[in-house]
C-alpha cells in the first residue's frame, strides 16, 4: 500500500471524505465559473446564482464524508447544486403559489410549432465558402447563446441545462424534478425548438442571418425563394 | 454488426435528439449510426445538431465574481 493511499484512508476513516480542506477548495475554485454559470443559467439572477452556489458550497463541505472517491467530486458538486436549486425554485414557487411542474406542462407553451435551426439553413449544394449552417455556428458568440437560453420558460430552460449541458439522463432528471420521464422528454422537445428559434431571431438582430442567407451581401435575395 | 430494420431518413431525423441524448427507445443506437454512416444529409444533420449542443454547453460557463470568490473563502474558512 502506498503513503498516498494510507493517507486517504486514514482521512476517511476520520469521516471527512477524501478531500481535505485545501484540496476542496482548489477544486471548488477551479470549478467556480462553471458553478456560477450553470446557476446563473437556472435562476437568471446574479444574486440568486450566488446565494446558491455559496449554499450548494457549504452543503458540500458540511458532506465531504459522503464523497468515497475523489475522482467523483464534479459530478458529485453538480448534483448538490441541482439539488440546492430545485429546493430554491420550489421556496419560489410556492411563495408564488405555483407548482414545480405547472408552469408549462398543462398548457401549450407557444412554441409556434417545431422549430429547426438546420432546415432553415442547410442548402442542398456545396458553396465554395463552405456550409451556411457552419457559418451560422461560427459566427454566433457565446452570448447570443445564453441570451436566447434566457428566453426559454424555466422548467423549459431547466430541463436543456439539466440533459444537453450536464448530459444527466431523462430517468435522472425526472428524479430529480419528481416528474415523469414523458415529461422530461416533452419538456426538452419544445425546449430545443423554443431554442432553436431564440437564436435564429438573435441571429437576426445581430445581422447574422443576412450574411448566411445571402453571402452576395443583398439581404433582399431570400434563398427560399430561389429554391421554389 | 447486424441492424433491427432499415430506417428512412424521416424516422432517424423524428429520433435525432434522442440518439443524441443517449436515450433511444425503440430503435438500437447502431440502426442511426448505419444510416448516418450511409446517408449524407441525415450525416449532415446530426453533425450540426452536435456541433449546436456543444456550443449551447459551452456557453454556460461564466466568470465568476470576484464577491463570490470571496464569499465562498470566508465561508471555508468559517468551517
Amino acid at each position: 500500500m502506498t503513503e498516498r493511499s494510507t493517507e486517504k484512508e486514514d482521512t476517511q476513516s476520520r469521516g471527512e471524505g477524501p478531500l481535505d480542506r485545501e484540496t476542496f477548495s482548489a477544486r471548488v475554485d477551479a470549478l467556480m465559473d462553471r458553478l456560477y454559470g450553470t446557476a446563473l443559467r437556472l435562476t437568471r439572477n446574479r444574486d440568486d446564482a450566488e446565494d446558491i452556489v455559496a449554499e450548494a458550497i457549504g452543503t458540500a463541505w458540511k458532506r465531504r464524508a459522503d464523497l468515497r472517491e475523489a475522482e467523483r467530486f464534479e459530478g458529485w458538486l453538480f448534483r448538490i447544486l441541482n439539488n440546492t436549486f430545485i429546493s430554491w425554485l420550489r421556496r419560489r414557487r410556492s411563495r408564488e403559489d405555483l407548482e414545480i411542474s405547472s408552469e408549462t406542462d398543462n398548457d401549450d407553451a407557444d412554441s409556434g410549432g417545431e422549430f429547426s435551426l438546420f432546415a432553415r439553413l442547410h442548402q442542398p449544394f456545396l458553396l465554395w465558402w463552405g456550409t451556411p449552417e457552419d457559418e451560422f455556428l461560427n459566427r454566433l458568440l457565446r452570448e447570443d447563446i445564453q441570451h436566447a437560453l434566457d428566453q426559454l420558460p424555466d422548467d423549459f430552460r431547466i430541463a436543456v441545462v439539466l440533459v444537453e449541458v450536464q448530459g444527466h439522463t431523462y430517468r435522472e432528471v425526472a428524479d430529480m424534478l419528481d416528474i415523469p420521464v414523458g415529461t422530461v422528454r416533452s419538456r426538452l422537445s419544445r425546449a430545443r425548438s423554443l431554442l432553436q428559434r431564440a437564436l435564429w431571431e438573435e441571429a437576426q438582430d445581430a445581422g447574422i442571418r443576412n450574411v448566411v442567407d445571402c453571402p452576395d451581401g443583398n439581404p433582399d435575395r431570400n434563398p427560399d425563394n430561389d429554391r421554389s | 454488426m447486424s441492424h433491427d430494420h432499415e430506417i428512412s431518413c424521416e424516422e432517424v431525423i423524428e429520433r435525432l435528439f434522442a440518439y443524441l441524448d443517449g436515450e433511444l427507445e425503440d430503435v438500437s443506437p447502431e440502426t442511426i449510426d448505419h444510416h448516418l454512416a450511409h446517408c449524407r444529409d441525415c450525416f449532415t444533420r446530426a453533425e450540426f445538431e452536435k456541433r449546436l449542443r456543444a456550443r449551447v454547453a459551452d456557453s454556460v460557463s461564466t466568470s465568476a465574481p470576484e464577491r463570490l470568490r470571496s464569499r465562498v473563502r470566508a465561508l471555508l474558512d468559517e468551517f
